[in-house]
């Protein structure tokens, strides 16, 4: 799956925001799971992390689960990791 | 089907607790089973009494290493990858016995208690982590 171009990330209202800023590996992944049972198939949970490698990992776990990894966008001092919730 | 996360935990030490639920979290994300079997040192991690009050650390450890503040305690850790996934964690029988402990004597992040049998059932003859 194709990510989205930084505009279209900018542009996009998630249904849901998990702050897990200042959270070590595997923290804001769990979070995002967390999050992603909250929410319907089709949502987007919008997962904030100072941790550079979330991204990456989120990345991984969204195409082994199922889930759609949108892409990440720099905020500041940390990354606005995007992923819709995929079954 | 896939391979579970079979796992074997005799060290008691904080840091290699840490990594161990580190590795049981991430697999639980990923939707994979998780298959723990506590022995020893590990077992006596668990007990209800001492369980997160803070321990050693393994002797290769380098004590001047800066601590890492923002990584989730390890009990936090398996907690959250118990919620998250299918995480089984079962105290070893003869374990149990060395130290003189029941399973009621532990914390409730251990299943039940178990012999090397249903453990290895449940590895499904995927490989196994001895750390």
């Amino acid at each position: 799956m194709s990510t989205l171009a930084p505009s279209e990330l900018a542009g996009l209202a998630a249904d849901t925001v998990v702050d897990a800023r200042g959270a070590a590996c595997p923290g804001p992944l769990l979070d995002a799971k967390r999050a992603m049972a909250t929410i319907p198939v089709g949502a987007v949970v919008e997962l904030w992390s100072t941790d550079p490698v979330t991204k990456v990992d989120v990345e991984a776990w969204s195409t082994k689960v199922g889930h759609a990894y949108l892409g990440a966008a720099e905020a500041d001092g940390y990354d606005r990791v995007f992923v819709r919730r995929g079954r | 089907m896939t391979t579970p996360l079979s796992l074997v935990l005799f060290s008691g030490t904080e840091d290699k607790l840490h990594a161990a639920a580190t590795l049981a979290a991430g697999a639980a994300a990923m939707g994979r089973p998780v298959n723990v079997l506590l022995q020893y040192w590990a077992l006596d991690a668990f007990r209800a009494d001492r369980i997160g009050s803070g321990g050693r650390l393994a002797f290769e450890a380098d004590p001047e290493a800066p601590a890492d503040h923002a990584a989730l305690p390890w009990v936090e850790t398996l907690r959250m990858a118990k919620e998250l996934g299918d995480v089984q964690i079962r105290a070893c029988a003869g374990s149990l016995d060395y130290l003189g402990l029941d399973v009621s004597e532990l914390d409730p992040l251990v299943d039940s208690a178990g012999g090397i049998a249903a453990f290895f059932a449940d590895a499904e003859d995927g490989p196994i982590t001895f750390i």
